[in-house]
């Protein structure tokens, strides 16, 4: 899930200035459950901006926003009010902001900031973090990630700022280094922080183009492959 | 004495430390110089202290050695990455530099530029690592390099820890710097001689100079601050209430530092003076620890 809040109203205004009829877009999906761009914020916001003058010519909460097709089906029946908006705004993502955007030939106003989670975390979210480094170094840090537990994410150790096992950086959180070093030493592993880990290729966390391209490249790939093997 | 002749040669050791103001003014740099030179064996120059921007370290370090000190370029793996890095490596050895110390360096939240992006391309296991393959001729992605750096390298360490964890944290940092070619290290200021002792006693081991860091206390109030405030510091209650009943703040200040130095004489290679404001009161607190 992304997180997002949002924006400054003062800001939103900023961007809707000169411009009269408006087009709110929210999500049901991450946003609603941020109670960023869920209907409710959707009618909050129309609310709002009616008292400061704009028009609203129409809104929506697609469920989910960065869906193209679903979003395509959805605002079909309102293409017509779309189009004689000056602009939408976006109560969403940045990834709804952008979908949207890219479905409909209008300005496109984002409404929201997407809310750094400081990693990615499985379907299920618990603590654990994932950089996608695309170099993991799990095996020499008792599976706790340096990158995403450590403020600095350094990666051979402690930084030495911590007080009574706090970080420096965010004192309400524990230093990470501390939390490794515990880990390590409970699995009987603490010649592991012995080791040097070398600097980091930072060029493994740019993503290939054909990660970029398509959602679905994973199936892509397995198609392909399969072609292969029978062939 | 140069820094490295200084510790190779068994002497017990004696660093400063200067921090550059924010802007182009170095006549404070160009005084300390005067009122230190020949008083100590190698002066510290801060980078970026306490993520504040100010004049850089490299720039003040080669205004002391025109002035006939030899400098310590601390250098944080905080605001750049390993080009930057690499390249004012080159550039301090060109003019001259010969110590370098590594630190982490404070998170650019605690500074004056909050939005600052952080770093940490390196951390300060990895910049040791590439220092010493410039020593070796070589830059980290294996290029020889015209013309070799010759640095001695050195590390901080946190002697006086508040958890069992952090204690042995520590050591094991300690050993890692080593490992990648840390030669000297310089600790955070100490107030408490028996746990600066127990450290010590494990850290012999690894047969490396330290030298234990002294701050003169100014106030009462400085002593709390720190042990509120400040990782590793811990100034016991007894200073405290000498510097609360203190007549002349001052002299107190500087005789609980003296005292310190000439206790932790026996159990360190030297000591690193970290004045914090009082750097023209360096070569009376040196007098009085009978060091001078």
């Amino acid at each position: 899930m992304l997180r997002s809040e949002q924006k400054p109203f003062e800001e939103i205004l900023g961007y809707l200035e000169g411009e009269d009829k408006i087009f709110i877009l929210g999500c049901d999906g991450c946003a609603q459950a941020s109670q960023t761009g869920g209907l409710p914020q959707v009618l909050e916001m129309k609310e709002r901006l009616e008292r400061e003058g704009k028009t609203v010519t129409g809104y929506n909460a697609v469920d989910f926003l960065c869906q193209k097709a679903l979003v395509a089906s959805r605002l079909r029946p309102q293409e017509d009010t779309i189009m004689e908006s000056d602009s939408l705004l976006v109560l969403c993502c940045g990834v709804g902001v952008q979908t949207a955007a890219a479905m409909v030939k209008k300005p496109v106003h984002p409404g929201c900031n997407t809310i750094n989670l400081g990693g990615s975390r499985g379907e299920w979210q618990g603590e654990e973090r994932c950089m996608e480094c695309g170099d993991c170094l799990l095996e020499y840090t008792g599976g706790i990630c340096p990158l995403t537990v450590c403020s600095k994410g350094l990666r051979n150790g402690a930084c030495g700022g911590a007080s009574n096992s706090k970080c420096e950086v965010s004192p309400e959180k524990p230093c990470g280094w501390e939390m490794i070093y515990a880990r390590l030493k409970e699995t009987g592993r603490l010649d592991m922080m012995k080791k040097f880990i070398p600097p980091k290729s930072w060029n493994k966390m740019r993503p290939k183009s054909e990660l970029l391209s398509t959602p679905i490249w994973a199936l892509e790939q397995k198609d392909e492959s399969r072609e292969e093997g029978t062939g | 004495m140069a820094l490295k002749e200084a510790l190779k040669s068994g002497k017990f050791a004696i660093t400063t430390e200067v921090g550059p103001l924010k802007g182009t003014d170095i006549s404070e740099i160009a005084e300390l110089a005067e009122i230190l030179n020949g008083n100590v064996d190698g002066i510290n120059v801060t980078d970026q202290q306490s993520a504040v921007m100010r004049l850089g370290s490299l720039a003040a370090c080669s205004i002391l050695v025109e002035k006939g000190l030899d400098p310590v370029f601390q250098m944080t793996c905080r605001d750049r990455n390993r080009i930057a890095l690499q390249s004012d490596l080159l550039s301090a050895s060109v003019f001259g530099i010969k110590n370098v110390l590594v630190i982490s360096g404070d998170f650019p939240t605690l500074g004056d530029h909050i939005d600052a992006k952080d770093v940490y391309d390196l951390d300060s296991e990895q910049l040791i690592w590439t220092i010493n393959r410039m020593n070796e001729g070589y830059d980290l992605a294996g290029n020889e390099l015209k013309g070799k750096t010759n640095f001695f390298v050195g590390a901080v360490v946190k002697p006086v820890s508040d958890t069992n964890e952090s204690f042995e944290l520590q050591l094991v940092m300690m050993e890692k710097k080593i490992s990648v070619g840390a030669c000297f290290f310089q600790t955070q200021a100490v107030y408490d001689v028996e746990a600066f002792e127990k450290f010590m006693k494990q850290a012999a081991q690894f047969k490396v100079p330290v030298l234990a860091g002294v701050i003169p206390l100014k106030s009462a109030g400085m002593a709390r601050y720190m042990n509120k405030n400040v990782s590793g510091v811990f100034v016991p209650e007894h200073m405290i209430d000498d510097m609360a009943k203190a007549k002349d703040k001052t002299e107190t200040g500087l005789e609980i530092a003296a005292q310190l130095i000439r206790d932790l004489k026996d159990l360190s290679q030297g000591v690193h003076i970290m004045a914090i404001g009082w750097e023209k009161k360096v070569p009376d607190i040196i007098k009085l620890a009978n060091l001078a």
